[in-house]
């Protein structure tokens, strides 16, 4: 059966979901391997699909950028010929993505919400111009390397064979340029990663700077917090928390604006969301032109009375 | 003596009607007014710094039709010293690989130390071009730089990576992408507008950078696009008004959705 290389994300061995999700897809194409630098549980890779398991367990692969990597997983592609390559669609798949496409000759497709095979051709879809378009796309030369969101499947378990193969690789000095010389990992904020949350609760200027009744929602929702440009600028939550055009792209099932006018910076980044709810005192706001249902309020009235009549349903 | 090429992209105003032209689904250029990428002028603004606390110089490179000229003149508008525009109707079409083998051959053809990109364009949006123009030149590339500053020959550089900020240390050539949060790109000046005007702009084809039409365009991208599709517009949800009851309403919705 055909081998699909799948580009793993995992952090201190877990793997994440969105990697589980590219296992997944990569079975509607052929036979997953699992691509893993550093360390994952092998045992879930197995479970979700994974036929192989290519380790490379290089120090090499931490103290550099994404050169390494790209380096490894090209040559590797020169060796098996993969029938595709699937990556997670973040800041540094899709990097190795590219380096990867150009150095195989192939075709590259970034951001995919979906991928299909029909009648043996992979076809993708994008999300383009801030939600406001959708596009089918296809890969036309070599072995397709396509980077996917996360969102995109349900993961689904499949217990394959899992077995794992250590690769070693000499990786060239020309990709061992750029040293990172402190790595601060981010903080663990207890909650879903944004980008992956089926529920977002965001907050803007609207909060005044403060997130606690977003964050009082957010929590009992089992929900992400996000914030919009504004409440980055003003220094009230770290940029990673950023959902836009500048920040994350988020697709959730459901996503709580409040407070936040709904520029189209804002709009960019949350707009392809399934349904979507606004708290706003301004009845004005761009941001009610979206919503599935909108409350004309202050937050700080109408937040804590929902998350206090959550609590209660909850028994 | 840093010598900075910063390339830029002439991109239809975000504000404005997007949509593709439905003959080749390539980005309709025709229809919506072009700009200056807002994301590139954090770029420009960036090299600036540089320049400015050393010495050096700015280059600004686009490639795109002859209204992408007015990306370039932006730039040295905000201060950029010169400006090389690549044009020919032969690139027209390219996707992000092709894109990228020209601004590489375009980059060889100048004197440089830093190459400055946007983190990404705001239409297209894919954020690859300068990793990939870094592959194509063989050098290495650092992204979503938050932070930059130039000792000597040391580029120091804080980048929001995915999982973790990371400190960067560089000598020698370099590719960087720059985010939003290096800070606000400035306005031309009166006196910028008028210096621009005297500021040397080269215009390039593919033979000048010995690029063969058949390595680029639409017809030899290496993926197309089958199909665009506007995305329905949002029917009108409901919006109530907060009478003491809003937060109640809102569970009440958010539980007919089963999400409570």
């Amino acid at each position: 059966m055909s081998e699909v290389l799948v580009l793993i994300d995992a952090a201190a061995g877990k793997v994440t979901k969105p990697s589980l999700e590219l296992l997944t897809i990569a079975r509607r194409i052929g036979e997953p391997s699992a691509v893993v630098f550093g360390e994952a549980d092998t045992a879930v890779l197995a479970e979700y699909g994974a036929a192989k398991i290519y380790s490379y367990a290089d120090s090499v692969y931490d103290e550099f950028l994404v050169a390494p990597k790209a380096e490894a997983l090209a040559a590797l592609v020169a060796e098996k010929s993969p029938v595709a390559v699937l990556a997670p669609s973040s800041a540094e798949g899709k990097e190795i993505a590219a380096r990867v496409a150009l150095k195989s000759g192939a075709g590259l497709i970034t951001d995919a919400v979906d991928v299909a095979v029909d009648g043996g051709t992979i076809t993708t879809t994008q999300s383009v111009f801030a939600g406001n378009f959708t596009v089918a796309a296809q890969v036309t030369k070599g072995a397709p390397v396509i980077a996917v969101k996360p969102n995109a499947a349900a993961p689904e378990a499949a217990p394959a064979a899992g077995a794992v193969e250590a690769v070693s690789f000499d990786v060239t000095d020309a990709a061992k340029q750029v040293k990172i010389v402190a790595s601060e990992p981010r903080v663990s904020t207890g909650r879903p990663e944004l980008t992956e949350a089926a529920i977002v609760v965001s907050g803007g200027r609207g909060t005044g700077g403060d997130f606690s009744e977003v964050e009082a929602l957010a929590d009992v929702l089992g929900a992400a917090v996000g914030a919009s440009r504004a409440a980055v600028d003003s220094g009230w939550k770290p940029h990673t928390f950023q959902v836009g055009q500048t920040g994350k792209v988020v697709s959730p099932q459901l996503y709580v604006a409040n407070g936040i006018s709904g520029a189209i910076q804002h709009r960019a980044g949350m707009q392809t969301s399934k349904t979507i709810v606004a708290v706003n005192k301004d009845e004005e706001a761009p941001i009610f032109e979206l919503v599935d249902f909108g409350v004309v309020g202050d937050l700080k009235t109408v937040l804590p009375q929902a998350t206090e009549e959550i609590t209660k349903r909850k028994g | 003596m840093t010598k900075i090429v910063v390339a830029v992209k002439y991109v239809p105003d975000a504000t404005g009607d997007r949509t593709f032209d439905p003959a080749d689904n390539t980005v309709d250029r025709e229809n919506v007014d072009g700009l200056l990428s807002e994301l590139d002028e954090y770029a420009v603004e960036q090299a600036l710094q540089v320049v400015e606390a050393g010495d050096g110089e700015v280059t600004v490179l686009t490639v795109g039709p002859a209204d992408a000229a007015d990306a370039v003149r932006k730039a040295l508008q905000m201060g950029a010293d010169a400006g090389v525009h690549v044009e020919d109707d032969a690139i027209a079409g390219s996707d992000a690989i092709a894109t990228s083998l020209v601004l590489a051959k375009a980059i060889e053809k100048l004197e440089y130390d830093l190459v400055f990109f946007g983190m990404a364009s705001t239409d297209g949006g894919m954020g690859v071009v300068p990793t990939l123009v870094a592959e194509r030149l063989g050098l290495p590339a650092v992204t979503y730089a938050s932070e930059i500053s130039v000792d000597g020959d040391v580029v120091k550089i804080r980048r929001d990576g995915d999982a973790a900020t990371q400190q960067i240390e560089a000598t020698g050539k370099l590719v960087v992408s720059v985010t939003d949060q290096t800070g606000e790109a400035r306005y031309p000046s009166f006196k910028g507008i008028m210096a621009a005007k005297k500021k040397p702009v080269d215009e390039w084809s593919l033979a000048d950078l010995g690029i063969d039409a058949a390595e680029v365009g639409l017809d030899n991208a290496s993926s197309k696009v089958d199909s665009t599709t506007a995305r329905p517009p949002r029917t009108a949800g409901e919006i109530v008004t907060d009478e003491g009851d809003g937060g109640i309403k809102l569970v009440e919705f958010l539980a007919s959705k089963k999400f409570v």
